[in-house]
């Protein structure tokens, strides 16, 4: 992965250094709230119901075993012994206290992190494929790329009061696994006929009160023009985007005004003007930077491993979490293991600092040093041979990262929602809860198969509802919580919105729904048929029946 | 009253008087002070030539909403170009500034007014700005340190400074003018 430079030192330091003076100036009582708010919010600093909680940028997902040790470390001496990875590869702790907040960030140094620009309307934190660099189906690993642009974007002066916030994401490869196609940016790395590098450019989409899927700007931008195509998007959004209304200032609103094509235009006429300048990446840097993310040193194995047989055939709770944990690697012999945080029963996405402690150590033991963060809050050991892998299964399983719910049910996506989001409209986590516990039997959760379900505590859609299969989003009705419930949604290179069912639920109705949802599908369901493909074939009208019909009206009567 | 206009990384004395027109003043026929003055970009497009026969030094302002191209055949004579923040999240002027410097080859002095405080003063170096009037209240001179906030920086904008790889280190030499 990545290392620090004495330049790339220089930059988190200095930040340290003008995030610490302005801490000690707003305590002081010389920055009020009102002109601290933007300063602490380009670090990664919001308050929130509890208290302020910081998110900690973990650039493109991926973290060094020295770097997890540190963040545990962290969340025992200034939070409560836990952290919280999000949608966007980040980790949140909950309850630091502010004057605390400079001293975490210089640790976070120490170890190559830092909280730049997670918060705030900036450019925030690129992501990309939790299984970049060793997908079979990959044909670009667009981690390089990524990083020049995570410098890039570092602290650039003219980008850091845009309308509102702006997110990138890369894919280079057939699924998309970083959900480009709702995100500001979403590059794809592809290769043209003649093997030239280059990238798709796809604007304007974005989940939040108005879902949108991305269009499509360019169809190849070759890759020395990455920095000076996306300096051109910004500054047309930065003096066009709406700045009057909230909710109507993502770049994704200006597109939808002026058409992607016309919005493409004004891109490419900027551009022009940039086209070759200071902003083209030399061939040199590409090499440099990429140089970071070559391989491993790879043992030669064959790709059966017999140990690893025996174990499957011997164990059927091995079984079926590999079945669901265990990944396909472009080495034979090895895999690519998820470590699920999504236990029945406790907030998805949350891991104690015991918990990273031990990850960090699977990740020395097993998988060179490293792990990645994915979109889907589980955590990634990328490079594992496959004879390791029972042992993996069980120190894991010990630690409570072995749900085997990969794909399915109960591997939710959440956000932390009411119980600590001070935008949130309803609680989240306890719906997760209570569904996990709805669908706690194991056998019945298999049968069920793939099935993405997306909780957000509000419109601005940090659980990406829209894209679940099933999406449930928390909406404030008379200050009450209510629960609207859709299906049909999907993420990667076909993403799809979700449509509404109809009228919101009370929480304590939700798990019931899910689970007419559910029974509807396996009524109708053909043969080796997903539940959202289910669903697109016969359409929204038999689960609404199910969920809306004679049962629930005897139960409200 | 100490001099809030910071310029060439030194607190100085603001020479120039600032034209406000109100709601409802006319522009064709709101007086004019005698001595260095800045108008809006409106006021500006309407007296142009007597503006220019006073002889004196004349800056326009723009609004974040004002197209700096407007000004393209005109910056050679203007004295100072100012640029006003309504609200200092809102960045549009980082961009006016970047394209008054980069596009227009404006090489006199850019400066931002409005609500310019110590914690934006680098960043709107970076864009192109040499000069700030920080807003009232704020000590100019506490400021100054604020400017060199970061020696290192990662990408090319309108101060001169080269990206990463095009620059061994970064430069400094544009940094407050």
């Amino acid at each position: 992965m990545y290392r620090y430079d004495s330049l790339d030192r220089q930059v988190v330091d200095e930040r340290v250094a003008q995030y610490r003076d302005q801490t000690r100036r707003h305590l002081a009582g010389e920055l009020s709230d009102d002109d601290f708010r933007p300063l602490r919010l380009q670090n990664g600093l919001y308050i929130q119901r509890q208290g302020p909680m910081l998110r900690v940028a973990i650039p493109y997902g991926m973290l060094s075993s020295t770097q997890l040790r540190r963040l545990a470390a962290i969340a025992r001496r200034y939070d409560r012994g836990y952290g919280h990875f999000t949608t966007r590869q980040n980790i949140q702790f909950n309850h630091p206290r502010l004057e605390d907040v400079p001293q975490i960030l210089a640790e976070l140094a120490e170890v190559e992190m830092h909280a730049i620009q997670t918060s705030g309307n900036c450019v925030r934190n690129t992501t990309t494929d939790p299984f970049a660099g060793v997908a079979p189906d990959e044909h670009v690993d667009p981690r390089a790329l990524a990083e020049v642009l995570r410098q890039w974007s570092t602290l650039h002066p003219e980008f850091a009061y845009l309308p509102r916030k702006f997110k990138i994401a890369f894919n280079g490869a057939d699924v998309d696994r970083a959900a480009t196609l709702v995100h500001d940016i979403g590059f794809w790395a592809v290769r043209d006929a003649r093997g030239a590098l280059g990238l798709k450019v796809i604007v304007g989409g974005g989940l939040g009160r108005t879902p949108i899927i991305g269009s499509v700007i360019r169809e190849f931008l070759p890759w020395q023009e990455m920095l000076n195509y996306t300096e051109a998007v910004l500054r047309v959004y930065n003096l066009h985007g709406r700045r009057d209304n909230l909710y109507k200032a993502r770049i994704k609103i200006l597109v939808k005004a002026l058409g992607p094509e016309e919005f493409a235009r004004q891109v490419e006429a900027e551009w022009q003007h940039l086209r070759g300048s200071e902003g083209t990446i030399p061939a040199h840097e590409l090499a440099r930077v990429s140089a970071f993310f070559a391989d491993p040193p790879y043992e030669s194995l064959s790709d059966a491993d017999h140990a690893f047989e025996k174990a499957l055939a011997d164990s059927r709770a091995f079984s079926l979490w590999a079945g669901r944990s265990v990944h396909a690697h472009k080495r034979p012999g090895y895999a690519a293991v998820t470590l699920s945080l999504k236990p029945h029963g406790l907030p998805p996405g949350d891991v104690t600092a015991g918990q990273m402690d031990t990850v960090a150590d699977l990740a020395d033991r097993y998988s060179f040093g490293e792990l990645r963060v994915t979109h889907e809050q589980n955590l990634v050991l990328a490079d594992v041979p496959k004879r390791d892998l029972h042992a993996l299964w069980l120190a894991a399983r010990e630690a409570g990262l072995a749900t085997p719910n990969l794909g399915l049910l109960t591997n939710i996506i959440c956000c932390p929602g009411g119980d600590f989001c001070s935008l949130a409209n309803a609680k989240s986590i306890p719906i997760a809860t209570a569904i996990q516990e709805k669908f706690d039997d194991l056998d019945w959760l298999h049968d069920i198969g793939e099935l993405d379900l997306n909780i957000s505590g509000c419109m601005n859609s940090c659980g990406h509802h829209h894209v679940g299969h099933i999406g449930i989003l928390g909406v404030d009705k008379h200050g009450a919580e209510w629960y609207q419930v859709s299906i049909g949604g999907r993420q990667g290179k076909d993403a799809a919105l979700g449509d509404v069912i109809g009228p919101s639920f009370a929480a304590s109705e939700v798990p019931g729904v899910i689970e007419s949802l559910v029974g509807t599908y396996v009524d109708h369901r053909r043969v080796g048929e997903r539940f959202v493909d289910t669903a697109q074939r016969i359409g929204i009208a038999p689960f609404k029946a199910r969920v809306y019909g004679t049962e629930r009206e005897i139960a409200h009567a | 009253m100490p001099s809030r206009l910071i310029r060439g990384n030194r607190v100085v004395p603001d020479e120039f008087d600032v034209v406000a027109p109100a709601d409802g003043d006319d522009v064709a026929t709101l007086p004019l002070p005698a001595g260095p003055v800045i108008v809006p970009l409106d006021v500006w497009s309407a007296r142009r030539e007597e503006l220019l026969a006073r002889g004196g030094a004349v800056g326009v302002q723009l609004s974040p909403t004002d197209v700096p191209a407007t000004l393209a055949e005109d910056l050679a004579r203007l004295a100072v170009v100012a640029v006003h923040f309504p609200k200092f999240a809102d960045g549009r002027g980082y961009s006016i500034a970047y394209q008054l410097r980069k596009r227009l080859a404006y090489r006199g002095e850019l400066r931002a007014v409005g609500d310019v405080q110590r914690d934006q003063l680098f960043y709107l170096s970076r864009s192109g700005f040499d000069a700030f009037l920080v807003k009232e209240g704020q000590d100019a001179q506490a400021a100054l340190v604020a400017l060199h906030d970061f020696e290192a920086t990662y990408q090319a904008s309108a101060d001169g400074r080269l990206p990463r790889y095009r620059a061994a280190r970064p430069a400094r030499e544009a940094v407050g003018g």
